[in-house]
């Protein structure tokens, strides 16, 4: 193996959160930065040519390749668990920009009491209304703590959206329901597809406060505060799994390479696949040296490293430090230990809709749509309900794309196959429409990581096992909200609503979100979080862990504003306190 | 590229295809019209028999008729043909590690066999069923209801009938017109808040119009 000359920084992942401390680093440090990423370099120029459905939508090109590594799954821990082959509930991505140049681009905050999630459901309902066998816990900072960071966030991205509530101040039109935004949205709220509109005025005439979805497929042409311009959405329907061919959506590699590129400290390594972080084990002083990794040549490195960041996707962040052996392991029967406990991800279904009239579906965007929060967290009373909890009810134009969404019909029509379905499929193509939930997931004991015992990845390391599966909150939750997106339908004109059939075990098979979270997660202390609320190891001081690992539950917007908000608080904290004097931060 | 070299080819009567754009295996664009009395597609993975009974079977899954052209007008078979004979009918993105074990359905495909040996295994015993009735055709079919292969062979007719042409499927982007798709369009920014209620058609457009010889596509790769 082959020993580097050391850098200051390394990262591992060229994604948001790592691409975002790079900028960070290069613009308010001399500091020499290296990016270590797995994937190859993306950009723009190869976008134009990816409005392909096939290679792309179905075939998953931007995405991570289970051939090379994937995860393992059970349901429980009596269970052996067996290797996801192919994805389909999460579909992380690789290269330069990650997950970040295919996502939908969907920019929602978790609302206040998400943060302090224990704390506020045992203040108002007492703690038998937390179901049996959670762990939940509050994240160690508030809302209001973060909301600075957030409004960075916005302006970074350009952030399309409708506030509805502004220094304290209700804005009608907005979410009712939000915590106080410090600033409004950088641009205004994209214009809203037929199909969008009919949910508005239904959602209306039944009471609920509907607003636009914010969204970083902005509305108008934008320049942050790093001097980036990006274009104005054309609405053309290739988001989510797609990267932008205008750089209209928000992705690392048009919003923060353009910066990255003309800074001098920062080198950004593709190709490289990180395998271990180093560290030194003896005596109280625990630090990380370095990192090793492997080229697209399988030649081995060792790059040393005052400061380590690990800003990989959630479940890789926490596979690494597994297979580094950082951190003491989670142990489901004694409750011992942290590391890959609260694993978590997103409680989704949807409502299918056919209606009369074409919708023109193919115009659309990720965030093009509208949603609203009456249904989400604490903001509907729970004294009498058989759950914790709720999601965002969402009604998304994101392009109506025809392999992925063809053959839908409704229930009165009994075959898959042949004529009759033929025909009823090509007549509800473009009058199909979808209402979702996407909501909360509680922490629960039994949900958590460690590594496989049998399978391992193409370089022969042991893969990250998942032991996952819904418990009642989940089901009952999700019941709730589809029974209530039924009647959103029917007030839409709906001549036939196909409802959810119900969540049963947790299905890898079925797409969810990429939303998974935790295992790596932040709080308070050592003894109940990985890392403390600047993302630090409580381990080692010179070692970060960004990303939705952190989340100590998942709440249920999207996740990105606060990964990428919590990223910044780091950035402030290491540029600002630990480079100066480096060890715990408080 | 052994399954070039062996030249098989798939050879359809003109009028069997209903006269519209077929794809060969350089993409190049041929039309057959009225005059040609056959035409000759080269064949990647599928042997001519095994390509006429995958037709045969597509075409009843997404039939020809009164409500729309099917997958013989789109030249699902040839769609198939070139995803099987490319890195995704060999596997290259399943994770394929032994040991194989069976599980719950919500862990999704967990056996060692590729697409290709799926298909090769399942068109078997199907021999000879392009020559057979149309009911004779649904009724094999609806014995094979549940196996992987069928749900494959569905998937694929989907992805035939609305892929971009590129793939060789969709010819002349049948599948798009019939269902009100326009393609990869550059913007629709003038429209989106427009025409609310009432179909709004533009004119389809693919990839090849757009990205020419610059395309790269999966199939075509190692």
């Amino acid at each position: 193996m082959k020993t580097l000359a050391a850098v200051d920084v390394a990262i591992i992942g060229g994604g948001w959160s790592g691409l975002l401390m790079a900028k960070e680093l290069g613009a308010r440090t001399p500091l020499s930065v290296v990016v270590l990423e797995r994937g190859g370099q993306r950009g723009i120029d190869q976008y134009l040519l990816d409005m392909d459905e096939i290679d792309y939508g179905i075939r998953f090109r931007m995405m991570q390749q289970p051939s090379e590594q994937t995860v393992t799954l059970r349901h429980t821990a009596g269970e052996t668990a067996l290797p996801v082959r192919q994805y389909g509930s999460f579909l992380p991505g690789a290269g330069v920009g990650g997950a970040g140049e295919h996502w939908t681009g969907i920019c929602d905050r978790p609302l206040p009491d998400n943060f302090e999630l224990r704390t506020r459901t045992i203040e108002k309902y007492g703690e038998k209304k937390l179901p049996e066998g959670n762990s939940v816990q509050d994240w160690g900072i508030t809302y209001r703590e973060l909301e600075p960071f957030y409004a960075r966030v916005d302006a970074l991205l350009g952030i399309s959206g409708k506030s509805g509530n502004l220094r304290g101040q209700r804005v009608q039109g907005g979410n009712p329901f939000e915590g106080s935004r410090s600033t409004d949205y950088p641009t205004p709220p994209m214009r809203t597809p037929y199909l969008g509109d009919i949910f508005r005025k239904a959602a209306t005439s039944l009471g609920y406060h509907p607003y636009p979805i914010p969204g970083a497929t902005i509305s108008t042409t934008y320049t942050n505060p790093d001097g980036v311009t990006r274009a104005g959405c054309s609405f053309c329907g290739f988001c989510e799994r797609f990267g932008c061919m205008i750089g209209a959506k928000a992705q690392p590699t048009n919003t923060l390479l353009p910066v990255i590129a003309n800074q001098k400290g920062v080198s950004i390594r593709t190709q490289t696949w990180v395998r271990r972080i180093v560290h030194q084990s003896g005596g109280t002083n625990r630090n990380a040296t370095g990192v090793t990794y492997r080229d697209a040549t399988g030649a081995e490195y060792f790059q040393p490293a005052r400061v380590v960041i690990l800003a990989s996707w959630s479940l890789n962040n926490v596979r690494l430090l597994f297979l580094s052996q950082i951190g003491k392991p989670y142990n489901q029967t004694t409750g011992e230990g942290t590391l890959g406990r609260n694993l978590t991800h997103q409680v989704a279904g949807a409502t299918q809709a056919f209606f009369e009239k074409p919708l023109n579906r193919f115009m659309g965007a990720g965030a093009a749509g509208m949603t609203m929060g009456d249904l989400d967290g604490d903001v509907f009373d729970h004294s009498n309900l058989p759950f914790l909890r709720g999601g965002l009810m969402t009604c998304a134009v994101g392009g109506g794309r025809p392999v992925t969404t063809f053959g839908a019909v409704p229930r009165s029509v009994k075959s898959r196959w042949g004529a009759e379905w033929k025909k009823a499929a090509v007549h509800y193509f473009d009058r199909t429409g979808g209402i979702g939930y996407q909501a909360e997931h509680l922490a629960y004991k039994t949900n958590f990581m460690d590594l496989d015992p049998t399978y391992r990845d193409l370089h022969g390391d042991p893969l990250l096992r998942l032991t996952l599966n819904w418990h009642d909150n989940e089901r009952k939750m999700l019941d709730f909200g589809l029974a209530k997106a039924t009647e959103i339908a029917k007030a839409m004109g709906a001549v036939e609503v196909n409802p959810f059939p119900g969540l049963k075990n947790y299905d890898a098979t079925r797409y969810q979100t990429t939303h998974v979270q935790g295992g790596a997660i932040m709080g308070t202390s050592p003894e109940n979080s990985v890392v403390n609320t600047y993302l630090q190891h409580w381990d080692m001081p010179n070692l970060f862990v960004l990303g939705g690992s952190a989340f100590p539950q998942n709440f249920s917007a999207h996740p990105t504003m606060t990964i990428l908000g919590l990223a910044y608080r780091t950035a402030d904290a290491l540029i600002e306190r630990y480079l100066k004097r480096p060890g715990a931060l408080t | 590229m052994a399954s070039v070299e062996r030249r098989e080819f798939l050879i359809l009567s003109a009028a069997s295809i209903g006269g519209v754009l077929v794809y060969s295996l350089d993409r190049s664009a041929v039309r057959a019209t009225a005059d040609d009395h056959t035409i000759r597609i080269p064949l990647r993975f599928f042997t001519q028999q095994e390509a006429l009974v995958v037709g045969a079977l597509a075409s009843r899954i997404f039939p020809s008729d009164e409500s729309g052209p099917g997958a013989k007008e789109a030249g699902v078979v040839i769609y198939i043909d070139r995803q099987l004979g490319g890195p995704y009918g060999r596997d290259r993105f399943r994770y394929t590690k032994a040991p194989f074990q069976a599980g719950p359905p919500e862990l999704g495909y967990q056996d060692s066999a590729n697409p290709q040996q799926i298909y090769r295994k399942a068109l078997a015993p199907l021999s000879g069923i392009d020559q057979r009735s149309a009911a004779e055709q649904d009724e094999a079919l609806r014995k094979i209801e549940g196996t992987q292969f069928f749900d494959l062979l569905r998937s694929h007719t989907i992805e035939g009938m609305f892929c971009d042409p590129v793939h060789g499927g969709n010819a002349d982007m049948i599948g798009w017109q019939m269902i009100g798709f326009p393609g990869p369009r550059m913007s629709n920014a003038d429209d989106i808040d427009q025409h609310y209620g009432e179909a709004f058609r533009p004119k389809p457009t693919n990839l090849s119009e757009i990205g020419g010889d610059r395309l790269h596509l999966l199939e075509d790769e190692k």
